[in-house]
């Protein structure tokens, strides 16, 4: 395909594939029944795996029966099916009828296969995608085109501004790293982008980002909850995503939901995972990823590598993502939880915070009228082990010597099935990604402020406890302004010399010589969580101090750049 | 099984213990054992002696590393830490991730330009110093790493006498291939996942073993190895987590069990080393007469840095330190030991 020329900012892509119909979501949408069937029949399998009795299949069956009647009981959502009810209260009876029945063991568990693939079926018809290429494009249309009016009406300040293009979505979002390599390596294998989470907006977002590298839409799981709303039902099925339910725990759900993901990887289809699992609650970034999904991508690679068809040898790429925004309109309540859960105040509930969609529709107003820009950055691509991958999709070692990659699920002189092993690899694919998500973190004039307020806070009350802390009343909250400024170049230079060493990466405004310290923390001080109704972080009137009116919020905004150690270099 | 169970299994090193796993080896597998020279492979080969020991007839030694890599999935590289990064470098181009190793030598690597000028340098950190498991990490594509730990020696080993080991390993597949390959009659393999852990456990236990040699050098009888032991336990432990070690992996075979056997056995050079000193040898004289490399001198250096980075007090190891590097008399150290207060006996559980 040809490709023209891009523009010098570096951002607008052609397609990498023009052809709708050769999009491997487009092949799976088009084969939708004999794929969920696929995944049910080998969900079954891997079942029976660890459960050969009739008495584990039992177990597993009563334990899911149980945990979803006490769903249905004490957590339903307009969502789910009407005869979501009938469905296990039939399947309990049967269960308890066959323990009943005097049978030999093979007849028992004949029934039971019926039983469990029942079950898989059903989870795997709810947790497929509903894609349509038509509505794609239309959705695709519908986000770009009222983010872009909503983002002229911010910048311009006033309601008219929303016919008006003088602001393109490129300005507001920016997007940074190896757009270049990721979009070749897309032509070659299956791309699995695994970004961090802090808001709401991520998916939104990341659907622009792909859109915008002119790569195919991902798949990813999202949250059944949102599909409670008809019309994000709508977009999400249009761009690509398949349901997760947070309310199943169960091992059969579970392994429905792993199939699903490995067997989509295996079709090609490039997939969106946050290995974090949920958004951020404090604001750190992820350190401990969720495993389970991000196992998938190693044994699709493994399935890859023994397949005969056409997926044989095609590789999979794991790239990194980081967003930093300036402004997480959610930041409250998710600073909220996170202190309640470490205060052991009480058990926390997940509920549903984005019930209507008038809030949603609030919230994405609010978002992009008031939130300053975004920083994506883009990590280096590596195999499913985190090897580095260069430009043509080969593996590379620490001294850049190309490696075969199937050579990891060899032994003995075959590849061998060891999910033990695997589980080992998803751990050091955990740890590269959690690495690199420090590593490409973009620090922005705000992270910077955020951080060294609290820090020298902190310093300045080091008797007291982190709860007390949070807790000094707001005539505590007071930094003398040469002080912070002294911290703020010290910082500044040190962040620039880990840069250097590709520890963390600098937002654009922080490098530029022409604006001096003050015009850099002026700006720095007033993007911390800019709009939320109290102030993290501002000057006060006689510029001689810097103050917070939110202790929580400031703590939030400041964990963005926690694990640096970069509080060695405080002083107050 | 399958063809590749015929493949050979590798062994590097032909040091005393080299030689003996390379023997217990043999009695499951055929073997092939890396040498630099020529004159040890002929020895190995040809005289079927070599190191005090008599070679079994299912090993062959060669010089070739690309050989090595070549014809053994498996690989056993028992070589002095001191050697072990540049032999790591040596094979790496001719390793593949489908090899395993399962190195089975008790020291820690520390970059060369600071081991030369340790005590000028201002401060170690555990960046610095390295585990062999973690050397092969850094140095080669391999993945599946394990190590070899127990109370092993040698002489005992070739002798045919009972015995037991550690495997340990992240990976499930390498603690069973290591069992399927060194268990036999007369030596039981254990399996353990605490990989950093028990390679420390065999790190450490030669500073103790450098003590005991010392007390039996003076002639202080079992009272005083008894008090050593225990309370070298503690210190053994605390050492151990500092660096990054569980406490379950310094209480089994590997830790226990090796400390025992070293602190009590003079056929172990560490401890030979601590019962010179007490004799007032002189610590440059004992190491150039001895024929292999005693670990624990460059133990003790490296682990007295790492104290003063973590600002742990290590008393047995401190004293130690200053015995061999401060030209302090055993006798003295031993004093001073006495003299610190301890309240509590076991606080580590």
């Amino acid at each position: 395909m040809k490709e023209k020329a891009k523009s010098p900012d570096n951002s607008n892509y052609q397609p990498i594939e023009g052809d709708l119909s050769r999009w491997p979501v487009v092949k799976m949408a088009r084969n939708r029944k004999a794929f969920v069937k696929a995944v049910a029949d080998e969900s079954l399998e891997r079942l029976l795996e660890n459960r050969r009795s009739s008495a584990a299949l039992i177990e597993e069956l009563e334990t899911t029966v149980f945990k979803e009647r006490l769903r249905i009981k004490q957590n339903p959502w307009d969502v789910d099916p009407e005869d979501d009810r009938k469905f296990w209260n039939s399947l309990r009876s049967e269960l308890g009828a066959l323990s009943h029945k005097q049978s030999s063991e093979e007849e028992k568990m004949g029934q039971l296969r019926v039983m469990v693939h029942k079950v898989v079926s059903r989870y795997a018809e709810e947790i497929a995608g509903n894609f349509k290429p038509s509505h794609y494009r239309l959705a695709r249309t519908v986000v770009t085109f009222g983010l872009t009016r909503l983002l002229n009406a911010a910048k311009l300040h006033k309601f008219t501004g929303i016919f008006k293009n003088d602001y393109t979505l490129d300005e507001k979002i920016k997007i940074k790293g190896a757009g270049d390599k990721i979009r070749a390596l897309a032509k070659k294998g299956t791309i699995i982008l695994v970004p961090t989470h802090f808001s709401n907006l991520d998916s939104v977002l990341l659907g622009y980002v792909i859109h915008r590298l002119g790569l195919p839409p991902f798949i990813y799981g999202a949250g059944l909850n949102l599909f409670n709303i008809k019309i994000f039902a709508y977009f999400m099925d249009s761009l690509g995503a398949y349901k997760v339910d947070r309310r199943k725990k169960n091992q059969i759900y579970l392994e429905a939901l792993k199939t699903y993901s490995s067997k989509a990887i295996r079709e090609g289809a490039h997939s969106l995972f946050f290995p974090g699992g949920t958004r951020s609650r404090s604001g750190k970034m992820e350190k401990k990823l969720k495993l389970g999904l991000l196992s998938t991508a190693i044994e699709a690679q493994r399935y890859n590598f023994t397949s005969t068809d056409e997926n044989k040898d095609r590789k999979i790429y794991v790239v990194p993502l980081v967003i930093n925004y300036n402004f997480v309109l959610e930041a409250p309540e998710l600073i909220d939880q996170y202190l309640k859960l470490k205060g052991q105040e009480r058990y926390y509930v997940e509920n549903d915070e984005y019930s209507d969609s008038y809030k949603i529709l609030k919230f994405l107003i609010k978002f992009f009228t008031r939130g300053s820009s975004i920083a994506v950055s883009l990590g280096e691509p590596m195999d499913v082990v985190g090897n580095l991958v260069n430009e043509k999709g080969e593996s590379l070692d620490s001294r850049n010597k190309v490696v075969d990659v199937r050579d990891y699920f060899v032994k003995n002189g075959e590849i061998n099935i060891d999910h033990q092993r695997e589980h080992q690899y998803t751990r050091m694919l955990g740890d590269k990604i959690s690495k690199a998500y420090y590593d490409i973190n973009c620090v922005q004039g705000s992270n910077l402020s955020a951080f060294i307020a609290y820090q020298m806070l902190k310093k300045k009350h080091s008797r007291i406890d982190f709860f007390n802390l949070l807790r000094l009343p707001e005539e505590e909250l007071i930094i003398d302004y040469e002080a912070f400024k002294q911290n703020f170049a010290k910082l500044l230079e040190t962040i620039k010399a880990m840069q250097k060493q590709g520890k963390i990466e600098v937002a654009d405004h922080l490098l530029r010589e022409d604006l001096d310290l003050d015009k850099m923390i002026a700006s720095g001080i007033r993007n911390v969580g800019m709009y939320h109704s109290k102030q993290a972080l501002y000057i006060a009137k006689d510029q001689q101090r810097i103050q917070s009116e939110d202790m929580n919020l400031l703590f939030y905004y400041h964990n963005r750049l926690d694990g640096y150690h970069l509080d060695e270099h405080i002083t107050i | 099984m399958n063809v590749n169970q015929h493949k050979p299994v590798g062994v590097i090193g032909s040091g005393s213990f080299g030689l003996a796993v390379a023997n217990l080896l043999a009695e499951n597998s055929e073997v092939l054992v890396y040498a630099r020279k020529e004159q040890v492979a002929h020895a190995i080969n040809v005289d079927r002696f070599y190191n005090n020991q008599q070679i079994s007839e299912r090993i062959s030694c060669i010089t070739d590393y690309g050989e090595l890599a070549d014809r053994c999935d498996v690989i056993f590289p028992v070589v002095p830490s001191i050697s072990f990064r540049q032999m790591m470098k040596d094979l790496s181009p001719h390793l593949r991730p489908y090899h395993m190793l399962i190195h089975g030598t008790k020291g820690l690597d520390l970059p060369s330009h600071i081991l030369e000028d340790l005590e000028a340098v201002y401060e170690v950190s555990r960046e610095n110093v390295k585990t062999m498991s973690e050397v092969i990490s850094e140095e080669s594509v391999v993945v599946r790493t394990g190590c070899l730990a127990g109370p092993n020696l040698a002489r005992e080993l070739a002798e045919k006498h009972p015995a037991a080991t550690v495997v340990a390993s992240h990976f499930d597949e390498v603690i069973k291939e290591g069992q399927r390959l060194l268990r036999s009659e007369r030596f039981q393999v254990f399996g353990s996942k605490e990989l950093i852990g028990i390679e420390l456990a065999g790190v450490l236990k030669n500073i103790l073993a450098i003590a005991s040699g010392a007390i039996s050098g003076l002639g202080f009888g079992e009272n005083a190895r008894g008090l050593l032991i225990s309370r070298g336990l503690v210190e053994f432990i605390y050492l151990g987590k500092m660096l990054g070690g569980n406490t379950e992996a310094f209480l089994g075979v590997a830790g226990i069990g090796d400390l025992v056997t070293t602190c009590t056995s003079k056929l172990s050079r560490n401890y030979t080393v601590g019962y010179r000193l007490s004799q007032g040898e002189k610590l440059k004289d004992i190491v150039t007469s001895m024929e292999e490399v005693a670990e624990g001198v460059k133990t003790v250096r490296i682990m007295k840095k790492l104290c003063e980075h973590f600002g742990v007090r290590a008393p047995i190891t401190e004293s130690i330190y200053q015995v061999l590097y401060e030209e302090e008399t055993v006798d003295h150290a031993l004093r001073r030991l006495m003299k610190i207060p301890f309240h509590n006996d076991i606080d580590f559980l």
